[in-house]
C-alpha cells in the first residue's frame, strides 16, 4: 500500500460511500445521494450540503476527476457535473474495505460480531 | 427556491459559485416530491439545519488550509516573520500594560458595593482645599446631615504586635464602629464593631486583615474571641476581613474602633479625621455638597471662633486620585498610543515591500486560477496569523511588565498593587489585536491584490507603482510625526525631572540613615519615659563607630504633611490659613546637625529645655519673614500648639511637605516640652554616619532592644531613598516613556532606511543610465539623500507643532519647564535628523556603487 493511500486512511464513511456509488459508472451529484441510498436500503440519506462538501475535498486529494463525458443532450441538464473515481480513488476505497475487513477479523475473535455476513 | 439560493450565502463564495446551481436543483427536486405541508416544512427547517452546519465546516476548512499556507510562507522568510513579531509585540505589549493600569486605576469601580455612591467629606480652609475633619465638626456633620446612609471616619494608625513571634510595627487604621457598614463589605469571618465597642471605655476589640490572620496567626479559624497584645494593651479579635479588602489602604493590616471622650470634642482644630460617606440612593453629589455648605455656614455662626474660616466639601472617592497621578497614566497611555501607531506604520510598510517583492508569486497563483479574493484572503490570513502570535506574546510581555509598573499605582487608593490579569485585559488584548491587525493588513494586502497583474511575470519588470510608493511615504512620515511627539514629551519630562530633583531639600540627605520606633502609649505617656528611652538610644547610638550624630523628630520631612498649626502672634488669634499656620514638629538636640540644616541664628534645642523651663521653640527662616521682617527674632513670643513659646534659634528652611510643594514655615520644639499631646511624640531616629546602613542596623536593632524589648523598629531607609521617594513615579513615568520614545525613533529610522533602499533597488536602472548620461556620483547622492531628508522634514514639522500641543496638555507635569522649551525642541528634532539621516546614508551610498556598463549589459 502506498503512502499516498495510507495517509488518506481510515476513510470518513461519506467519502467511502460516494467512492462506492462511483466505481460502477460515472455519476453526478444527485444521482450519488440516490445510489447512496439505494446501497445503504435509505439508511444513509446524504444532503447536499454534505455531499458537496466530501466531493470538494475528494477533488482536492484526488480521489475523483470531474468528467467532461456527458449523456445525450435529452437526458442531461446542463446544470450538472459528472464525477468520476480516479485509480488513487480506487486503491483507497479498496485498502479501505481491507482495513474494515481486518477490523472485523478482530471483532470476530474477540466475539463482538457476528460470525457470518 | 429564493430564500434557499439565499442561504446559500453562508457558504464561502467560491464553493457557493462552483455547487450552488447544483444543490439548488437537487432541493428543487426534493421540495418537488415531497406531498403535504408537514413534509416541506420538514425539509426547508433541515435544509438549514445543514447548510449552517457544513457551511461552517467549508470555512473552517478554507481557513485551516489558509493558515496551513500562511504558515508555510511566514515560515519560508524568517527574518520577515521574527521582525513582524517583534514590532507587535512592542507595539501591543506598551499599550496592553498601560491601558490596564490606567484603566484599573482611573476607571474600573472599587472593589465596594455601589462604589458611585461612596464619597469623602473634607473639611475646606483657606490655602487647604482638602482638610481632615475634627471630631467636634464630625459629630455634628454626622447628627445633621441627611444626604448619607451613613458617614464614617477613620484615620491611619500603627501599633506594635507583640506576642507573635518577633515585636512588629503594623500599619492599621482606627475607624467610626460604622465604617464596615458604610463601605458594605461583609466580614470573613466574626462579626463588624457595634456602637458599644466604641463607647469610652469600651474593652478593646480589633478586626483583623486577611493578610495579618495569614502571616501573624497561621489562619487560625478559631481567632475570634482571643486576646492579642498591640501597643502593650489586650485587644480582642472579634473578626477578619476578607483578602480583597483593603481600606483605607492597601498597607492597612487591622482595625480598631474609636472610642471618643467628651474632651476629644472640645479642640475645632485638631484635624485628624478622614470622613467617607455613602449617599443615598437618588442623592446626587451636588445635592449633597449644598447641604453640606448650609451645614458648613450653621457651624460657623455657632462656632465664630474655631471654625470662622471653615467650610465642608464633598467628593467621590474615585476622585481622590491626585490629579498628577491622573495625568501621568493618560501621558502614558498617549505615548503608548504613539508606539502603536509607529509599529502599525512600520508593519504596513513591510508588508507593502514584501508584497512587492512577492508580486512574482502572486501573479503566477493568478495565472495559475487563483482569484484575487482567494489572494486576499490568503494575505489578511498572513496578517491574523501574525497579529495573534504578536498579540499572545504581547500579552505575556504586557502580564511580566505589569509589576514594573505597579508604582503608579497610588498607595492611597485601596485596590491591590499589582492589577490582576483579568478578562477585561484579555479582551483588551485581542480587540488591540484585532485593530492592529486591521490597520497594518487590510490596505497593503488590497493594494497587492489590486496591483498585481499577469505583468509580474515578466522578467527583470521594474513594479511598484507612484500609488505605492506615495503610501509607504506617507507611512513613513507618520512615523516621524509619532516619534517626534514622544522626542519631545520625554525630553521635557527628563528636563522636568532634573529640574526637581536638583531643588535643595534644605537638608542633607547623604550617608543620613533613618528609622521609626513609634512608641505605644500608654506605657510612653509619661514625657520623662519617653525621654529615657530617647537619651539612652540616642547615647548608645552616638557611640557606634562612623557616627558622627544622631537624633528623633516626630516625622520625616517629607514623610507626614500632619502638624500644621495656627500661629498667634502679639495676642492677635489668627485663623487658620495656608499664610497664618506653621509646620511643627518635636526634636531632641542634634537634630540640626544631624540633618545638616542650617543653624542661622541663636542656638538650637538642648538638653535643658525641658518641660519645667519656659516653652522654646526653633523656626525657620520663612517664619521669621513672616512674623518679623527686619527685626531681630531671638526672645519673641508667639503661641503656638496651646502654649506661648520663646524663639530661641533661627534654622533654614525645608521642604517639609516635598519637593514639588512649597511648605508652611517650620517649627521645632523641645521634644521634652512636649507634655499634651502624644499624637506628636518624635517617632523617626534619624543617624548622621560615614558607615554603611547595613552594617550599623544590627548594632542599632541590639540599642533599640536594650533598652525597651518590645519596641520594634520600622521604615528603614536613607535618607537618599525618602528623596528619591519623591520623584519615583516621575521617574518611573519617565523611564517607560524613553524607552517608548527610543524604539520609536529607532523604528522610524528603521521606516526611512526600508524604504529608501527599497526604492534605490528598484531604481538601480535608472541610476546606471543617469550615471551613463554624465551624471556624477555625487549627484546621485544628493539625489538619495534630499529623498530621505524630505521625508525627515514633512514628518518633523507637524510633529513639532503635535508635540507642542502634548506639551501643553501636560504641562502641569513639568514642574515649570516651559511647554515650548526651545532645548528640549531643538534637541528632538537634532535627534530626529540624525537618525534619519542615519537610514537614508546606507541607500545613497549604494546607489552611487551603481555600475552603468554591468546594469546596460543587463537590459
Amino acid at each position: 500500500m502506498s503512502d499516498e493511500v495510507k495517509a488518506l486512511l481510515p476513510l470518513q464513511p461519506t467519502t467511502f460511500h460516494i467512492l462506492l456509488s462511483l466505481t460502477d459508472e460515472e455519476r453526478h451529484g444527485y444521482a450519488i445521494i440516490l445510489e447512496v441510498a439505494r446501497r445503504t436500503q435509505g439508511e444513509l440519506k446524504l444532503s447536499a450540503g454534505t455531499l458537496y462538501r466530501s466531493i470538494r475535498r475528494m477533488l482536492e486529494t484526488g480521489l475523483i476527476v470531474e468528467t467532461r463525458n456527458r449523456p445525450a443532450p435529452e437526458l442531461d441538464d446542463e446544470r450538472r457535473r459528472y464525477y468520476r473515481i480516479t485509480p488513487l480513488g480506487k486503491a483507497v476505497a479498496e485498502a479501505e474495505a481491507g482495513r474494515l475487513r481486518d477490523l472485523l477479523k478482530m471483532a470476530r475473535l474477540c466475539g463482538v460480531a457476528p460470525r457470518t455476513t | 427556491m429564493n430564500f434557499y439560493r439565499l442561504l446559500l450565502h453562508i457558504y464561502p463564495s467560491s464553493f457557493r459559485a462552483e455547487y450552488g446551481d447544483e444543490m439548488s436543483a437537487i432541493f428543487a427536486l426534493e421540495l418537488d416530491r415531497s406531498s403535504g405541508l408537514a413534509a416541506r416544512c420538514g425539509l426547508w427547517v433541515s435544509a438549514f439545519a445543514e447548510i449552517v452546519f457544513n457551511a461552517a465546516l467549508v470555512h473552517w476548512e478554507i481557513a485551516q488550509r489558509d493558515l496551513y499556507h500562511s504558515m508555510r510562507s511566514l515560515l519560508r522568510s524568517p527574518g520577515f516573520t521574527l521582525t513582524a513579531l517583534l514590532l507587535i509585540t512592542i507595539g501591543i505589549g506598551a499599550n496592553v500594560a498601560v491601558f490596564t493600569l490606567a484603566n484599573f486605576v482611573l476607571v474600573r469601580p472599587l472593589p465596594f458595593p455601589q462604589p458611585d455612591q461612596l464619597t469623602k467629606v473634607w473639611e475646606k480652609h483657606p490655602g487647604y482645599p482638602r482638610m481632615e475633619l475634627s471630631p467636634a465638626n464630625y459629630r455634628d456633620l454626622n447628627a445633621s446631615s441627611q444626604s448619607f446612609t451613613a458617614l464614617a471616619a477613620y484615620t491611619g494608625d500603627s501599633m506594635s504586635l507583640v506576642g507573635q513571634g518577633e515585636p512588629q510595627r503594623i500599619e492599621g487604621a482606627t475607624v467610626t464602629a460604622n465604617l464596615f457598614s458604610v463601605l458594605e463589605r461583609p466580614v470573613l469571618i466574626g462579626r463588624y464593631f457595634h456602637e458599644e465597642d466604641g463607647q469610652a471605655g469600651a474593652p478593646g476589640t480589633v478586626v483583623l486583615s486577611y493578610s495579618l490572620w495569614q502571616t501573624a496567626f497561621g489562619g487560625d479559624r478559631e481567632i475570634v474571641g482571643k486576646p492579642v497584645s498591640l501597643d502593650d494593651q489586650s485587644y480582642t479579635v472579634i473578626g477578619v476581613m476578607p483578602a480583597d479588602f483593603r481600606f483605607p489602604t492597601r498597607e492597612t493590616l487591622y482595625w480598631t474602633p474609636f472610642r471618643f471622650k467628651e474632651t476629644d470634642y472640645l479642640d475645632r482644630d485638631n484635624n485628624m479625621l478622614d470622613s467617607i460617606g455613602r449617599l443615598k440612593s437618588g442623592v446626587s453629589l451636588a445635592q449633597a455638597r449644598s447641604e453640606l455648605l448650609l451645614i458648613a455656614a450653621r457651624l460657623r455662626k455657632q462656632y465664630p471662633k474655631e471654625n470662622e474660616a471653615v467650610d465642608l466639601s464633598v467628593f467621590a472617592l474615585r476622585d481622590e486620585l491626585s490629579a498628577q497621578s491622573r495625568l501621568l497614566l493618560k501621558g502614558l497611555c498617549g505615548a503608548a498610543l504613539c508606539v502603536l501607531v509607529i509599529v502599525c506604520a512600520n508593519l504596513a510598510n513591510l508588508l507593502l515591500a514584501r508584497s512587492l517583492t512577492r508580486e512574482r508569486e502572486l501573479s503566477i497563483r493568478l495565472s495559475l486560477g487563483a482569484n484575487r479574493r482567494n489572494l486576499l484572503r490568503h494575505l489578511l490570513t498572513e496578517s491574523v496569523l501574525l497579529g495573534l502570535a504578536g498579540g499572545a506574546s504581547a500579552t505575556g510581555v504586557a502580564i511580566a511588565a505589569l509589576p514594573l509598573l505597579s508604582r503608579l499605582v497610588p498607595s492611597r487608593l485601596p485596590v491591590q498593587q499589582v492589577p490582576s490579569v483579568d478578562v477585561e485585559m484579555l479582551l483588551f488584548a485581542l480587540a488591540l489585536t484585532v485593530i492592529t491587525v486591521v490597520a497594518f493588513g487590510v490596505a497593503p494586502a488590497w493594494q497587492a491584490c489590486r496591483g498585481v497583474g499577469l505583468s509580474g511575470l515578466r522578467v527583470g519588470v521594474r513594479t511598484g507603482g507612484a500609488g505605492r510608493h506615495g503610501a509607504r511615504s506617507a507611512l513613513v512620515i507618520a512615523e516621524v510625526v509619532a516619534s517626534v511627539v514622544l522626542l519631545v514629551s520625554s525630553g521635557l519630562l527628563i528636563r522636568a525631572l532634573w529640574r526637581v530633583q536638583s531643588v535643595d531639600p534644605g537638608f542633607k540627605t547623604n550617608g543620613i540613615l533613618s528609622l521609626r520606633t513609634e512608641l505605644p502609649f500608654p506605657k510612653y505617656d509619661n514625657p520623662s519615659t519617653r525621654d529615657q528611652f530617647y537619651g539612652k538610644v540616642l547615647a548608645d547610638v552616638r557611640r557606634l563607630p562612623g557616627v558622627t550624630d544622631a537624633a528623633y523628630i516626630t516625622a520625616l520631612p517629607m514623610t507626614w504633611g500632619g502638624g500644621i498649626w495656627p500661629v498667634e502672634v502679639n495676642g492677635r488669634s489668627q485663623i487658620r490659613t495656608e499664610g497664618t499656620s506653621a509646620s511643627m514638629r518635636f526634636v531632641t538636640p542634634g537634630l540640626f546637625s544631624t540633618l545638616g540644616i542650617p543653624l542661622k541664628l541663636g542656638r538650637g534645642v538642648n538638653e535643658s529645655d525641658t518641660a519645667d523651663r519656659p516653652y522654646v521653640a526653633v523656626v525657620s527662616e520663612s517664619f521669621v519673614r513672616r512674623y518679623w521682617p527686619h527685626e531681630q527674632p531671638i526672645g519673641r513670643h508667639f503661641k503656638f500648639e496651646g502654649h506661648d513659646r520663646e524663639v530661641i534659634g533661627v534654622v533654614g528652611d525645608i521642604r517639609a511637605r516635598g519637593l514639588e510643594r512649597t511648605s508652611e514655615p517650620q517649627v521645632y520644639l523641645s521634644s521634652q516640652q512636649d507634655t499634651d499631646n502624644t499624637y506628636y511624640a518624635p517617632k523617626d531616629l534619624v543617624i548622621h554616619s560615614s558607615q554603611p546602613p547595613e552594617r550599623l542596623l544590627p548594632a542599632i536593632r541590639q540599642i533599640v532592644h536594650a533598652a525597651d524589648p518590645e519596641q520594634p523598629i520600622s521604615n528603614v531607609r536613607t535618607m537618599d531613598e525618602v528623596v528619591a521617594g519623591e520623584t519615583e513615579s516621575r521617574t518611573i513615568q519617565m523611564r517607560v516613556l524613553v524607552v517608548f520614545a527610543g524604539v520609536a525613533i529607532v523604528l522610524a529610522g528603521l521606516g526611512i532606511y526600508g524604504l529608501l533602499a527599497f526604492t534605490v533597488s528598484m531604481r538601480q536602472q535608472e541610476f546606471g543610465i543617469r550615471l551613463a548620461l554624465g551624471a556624477g556620483h555625487g549627484d546621485i547622492f544628493k539625489m538619495v539623500l534630499a529623498q530621505g531628508a524630505w521625508l525627515a522634514v514633512a514628518g518633523l514639522v507637524p510633529g513639532l507643532a503635535l508635540a507642542y500641543i502634548a506639551a501643553r496638555l501636560m504641562e502641569s507635569l513639568l514642574a515649570g519647564v516651559r511647554p515650548a522649551d526651545a532645548l528640549t525642541f531643538s534637541t528632538a528634532a537634532a535627534v530626529c535628523l540624525i537618525t534619519t539621516l542615519l537610514g537614508t546614508l546606507f541607500p545613497a551610498l549604494r546607489a552611487v556603487r551603481a555600475d552603468p556598463t554591468a546594469i546596460m549589459r543587463a537590459e
